[in-house]
């Protein structure tokens, strides 16, 4: 039976378990629900929630691992000289099986063994999907069978139900910390794999970076050097950019907003400043392709300068621009947050609104705006699409913002989306520039939380 | 006054007083208020100037590709021509020679041009287009073999971009991407009223193409359909439960606390980590099917459920004590509380929270580059399995083609972008004004 024909069947199972139930504890109190515990639709409730959750948890976990099962027991059988083929002629072995299973076109002409082992697959798939239907059903209606078999008057249906119910809520709580677990062991699997090829020492503070590797021996130019300095250093200079762009003008913004701004100034200018935030990045990576740089390259021109055609400053102003809202709005927050009580006193011996601003309210808030610039930073770090779209892709160790640079996101975003095998050091080493992503926004992100966290503690 | 007072008088007298210190910087500090100020107003006007210019360099750029040239030509389609020797025959119908039709119909009509290159360049001035129009035609019309048609059909790129006056006719030929016999055969078309520009169809019901003047955007906007879709079914409930668990029921613990700074940190990792994630777990571990948009809806989910979570318990958060007590007083258990008391008052927070995620998950390219999302797709997805692509990726596979006459299609596409992402802010702020409550 097909997969969404199974659900369905068992959705049908379950609401007839729910009709039963119900009807079965009307019939167990003799028409009296004050003789029963719980209201009857919670024995219903019961016996429909036996009938699907263990079902459907099955078919879950059997739906997740099939093809990997059926494909380890396919090459299993294969005879041996295909199997000693190596990983990647398997691998595509493997994919010729699966579209000659599902009638696509395969790469190449199909033998006997090939069309012998697509069989195999096609009846193991088959015989599977049998055995789950059968299973499933019948664990279906056995259980819910069970449940309504024992359904009594002082039974604590209703009880039963809410634990369940609890538990469904834990689990969905608990998929914040899987993701965490997930995004950590699968870049650090691939990431220890990659290291295990090119030293950690190597690749943290090696200044060469480019990751063509060659395919054959005597290829020429393409050595596969894996030091990551370049793109450390030109993430942190498109990074910084960023940052003059977006802090002050951020900042002072925020500042004019809940300080001097009338309510209707107020009411219309931060509205449309928070539009910034809610523009697709791809948008602002066209518009820096686009408008930002050549208009930065002809204006260089004219001064007789010679700018990059993808220089850091192109892709760093327009993701400054970006940021604005996201640290305009933050410092709002943390501005409004100063007591009142501060102002007053200040106001009280005679300064004007700026001094009181500047020496009152910007050092009383200012470990909440730090951290506000904080996670503005690791977002500015993390920042893909305007990158790839405006800035380079050669790795060059320069300071300089009319140069072209790159970035560590555009360098995982270029070797994952190339066509090469999965296994080659040049798609771990983007696992592995994930991996520092990944902590050093991190590292970030909890400084930046836990400042903010103490700055709100301070005034509460 | 007595003799004392003075001597005090003339003791203060001897040094600068208070008021006139104060007086003497007057000045100054008011000047340093004004520019202070200023600097506010600046920081102000500059935001807004740099989303003006943006969106005006985005709808100056794309409002063109929202009409389209097309070019009037008299096709006769006899038996010979399309190399048919039965009409009733659907195959043959299907693989007849189309486009040496629409090649004979420019032909008559330019006498002249006899060298083989300025047939190419002439044949160039019609989109591929033409052809698959035409066959379309005829297979749905068989009984037009053997007349004479008039028809319209869409001009190339070039033909396009040169009518909208984006290709300068004073550059140097060499320069320029419609050479001068070009240019005369279309003024003689332009003379005859054989050009004219039409709403463009054809970008919102085709999908994406290699040629600029065929490419739409409804494969991108099916794909994107498709993965909001999962992600919303998924991440909804997932988020809602987790954050009634969170608020209602969690037991002030380790575990707990941990929970909420894990969806705090997860809110603020790089949504190409995401990507990641997805690349290594659904494909590479389950082996789910590349460039799907129900691997996408995965990732999405997982990215925008911190966003859902944390907007989710804002609005438990809001919905007062004395509704769970007075629930809680008539014999609801906590559970009957929160589903028939609560969740309904929270109901529009919640909403609005996941309304913003989901134009989050709409705006999101970067981990969707990661699975594959990104590949050149032309049939429009039908299911959650198929290969798709979506806008915003759309939006970036377009933005890098050559093609001049791309960059219009791509400012287009980001124009609809917006209009889909300005709708979903704007249900949600009437969904806080209309139903959120102040208690």
């Amino acid at each position: 039976m097909q997969t969404h024909t199974l659900v369905i069947v068992l959705l049908i199972f379950s609401s007839l378990a729910y009709y039963l139930g119900k009807k079965r504890a009307f019939k167990v109190a003799q028409g009296k629900i004050r003789n029963l515990h719980s209201l009857p639709s919670y024995y219903g409730l019961y016996a429909a929630m036996w009938c699907s959750l263990p079902a459907l948890l099955i078919l879950f976990l059997w739906k997740s691992f099939e093809s990997t099962i059926i494909t380890n027991l396919v090459v299993a059988d294969l005879p041996a000289e295909i199997r000693a083929q190596g990983a990647d002629r398997l691998n595509l072995i493997v994919n010729d099986i699966k579209n000659l299973v599902q009638g696509n076109i395969t790469s190449g002409q199909i033998d006997t063994t090939l069309s012998a082992a697509a069989e195999h697959y096609a009846n193991l798939q088959a015989s599977g999907d049998a055995a789950l239907t059968v299973l499933l059903l019948s664990l279906a209606v056995g259980a819910s069978a069970m449940v309504l078999m024992r359904i009594k008057a002082h039974q604590r249906a209703r009880n039963a139900v809410e634990n369940i119910l609890q538990g469904l809520l834990v689990i969905c709580s608990s998929i914040a910390i899987l993701t965490t677990i997930g995004i950590l062991l699968s870049v650090l699997f691939e990431s220890i794999r990659f290291f295990q090829t090119v030293p950690v020492s190597e690749f943290l503070f090696g200044l060469e970076w480019s990751p063509q590797t060659a395919i054959r021996a005597d290829q020429v130019g393409s050595s596969g050097a894996f030091g990551a300095v370049p793109l450390f250093a030109g993430t942190l200079l498109i990074s910084f950019i960023a940052m003059v762009v977006a802090v002050p003008i951020g900042l002072m913004s925020a500042i004019y907003l809940s300080e001097y701004a009338g309510p209707k100034v107020r009411a219309t200018a931060k509205p449309l400043l928070e539009i910034l935030a809610g523009i697709p990045t791809v948008v602002y990576g066209f518009f820096a392709a686009l408008i930002v740089a050549p208009f930065i390259r002809n204006m260089g021109v004219s001064l007789g300068l010679d700018v990059a055609s993808e220089s850091a400053l192109a892709a760093g102003l327009v993701m400054g621009i970006m940021i604005i809202p996201f640290v305009s709005s933050l410092s709002d927050d943390v501005i409004n947050a100063v007591p009142q009580a501060l102002r007053d006193g200040a106001y009280g011996l005679g300064a004007t609104q700026s001094e009181t601003i500047r020496k009152v309210i910007f050092p009383a808030a200012l470990p909440g705006i730090v951290g506000g610039i904080l996670l503005a930073v690791s977002r500015a770090i993390g920042e893909t699409m305007i990158v790839v779209m405006a800035a380079g892709l050669s790795a060059n160790l320069t300071a300089n913002p009319l140069q072209a640079v790159t970035t560590v996101t555009v360098q995982i975003v270029t070797l994952l989306t190339g066509d090469q095998e999965f296994d080659s050091p040049k798609t771990l080493a983007a696992f592995a520039l994930g991996l520092i992503l990944f902590v050093v926004t991190l590292i970030l992100n909890v400084i930046a939380l836990t400042v903010v966290r103490k700055y709100r503690e301070q005034y509460e | 006054m007595s003799k004392k007072a003075s001597s005090y008088d003339d003791f203060f007298a001897s040094r600068p007083r208070t008021i006139d210190l104060v007086k003497k910087g007057l000045a100054k500090r008011r000047a340093r208020e004004k520019r202070f100020q200023l600097y506010g107003k600046l920081a102000i006007i500059l935001g807004l100037i740099f989303l003006l210019t943006l969106f005006t360099s985005i709808v100056g750029n794309g409002y063109t590709a929202f009409m389209q040239t097309y070019v009037k030509l008299d096709i006769s389609l006899d038996v010979d021509a399309l190399a048919i020797d039965d009409p009733d025959n659907i195959q043959q119908l299907s693989t007849a020679n189309y486009g040496g039709a629409v090649k004979a119909a420019l032909r008559t009509m330019f006498p002249e041009v006899k060298s083989r290159s300025d047939k190419r360049a002439l044949y160039s001035l019609i989109s591929t287009g033409a052809t698959y129009q035409l066959r379309d035609r005829v297979i749905r019309q068989p009984e037009l073999i053997g007349q004479s048609i008039t028809v319209w059909v869409p001009a190339a790129d070039d033909l396009d971009m040169l009518m909208k006056g984006k290709i300068d006719r004073d550059v140097v030929q060499a320069d320029r991407r419609m050479k001068d016999n070009q240019l005369v055969w279309v003024d003689k078309l332009i003379s005859e009223e054989r050009i004219k520009k039409r709403f463009n169809t054809g970008f919102f019901t085709s999908g994406d193409s290699r040629d600029p003047e065929l490419a739409g955007i409804r494969g991108a906007v099916m794909g994107s359909l498709l993965t909001l879709i999962v992600t919303l079914a998924l991440s909804f409930p997932i988020g809602v439960a987790a954050a009634v668990y969170l608020e209602e029921f969690a037991p002030q613990n380790k575990l707990t606390d941990v929970i909420e700074v894990n969806i705090n940190n997860l809110a603020a990792v790089p949504s190409i980590v995401f990507g990641l994630l997805g690349l290594a777990v659904f494909i590479n571990f389950f082996g789910m099917p590349r460039s799907a948009p129900v691997v996408g809806g995965l990732v999405l989910t997982l990215m925008t459920l911190p966003t859902i979570i944390i907007a989710s318990r804002a609005a438990l958060k809001s919905v007062p004590p004395s509704i769970r007590e007075a629930a809680l007083g008539i014999g609801a258990s906590p559970m009957q509380t929160i589903i028939y008391h609560v969740l309904p008052l929270a109901m529009p927070g919640m909403l609005t929270g996941t309304i913003i995620g989901m134009a989050q998950a709409l705006g999101e390219s970067a981990p969707l580059l990661m699975i594959g999302m990104v590949a050149f797709i032309v049939d429009v997805p039908g299911n959650i399995f198929d290969p798709a692509t979506v806008l915003p990726v759309q939006i970036y596979l377009w933005a890098d083609s050559p093609e001049r006459a791309f960059v219009e299609r791509t400012s287009a596409a980001i124009m609809i972008l917006l209009a889909f992402l300005i709708t979903m802010n704007a249900l949600a702020v009437i969904l806080r004004k209309r139903f959120e409550r102040r208690w």
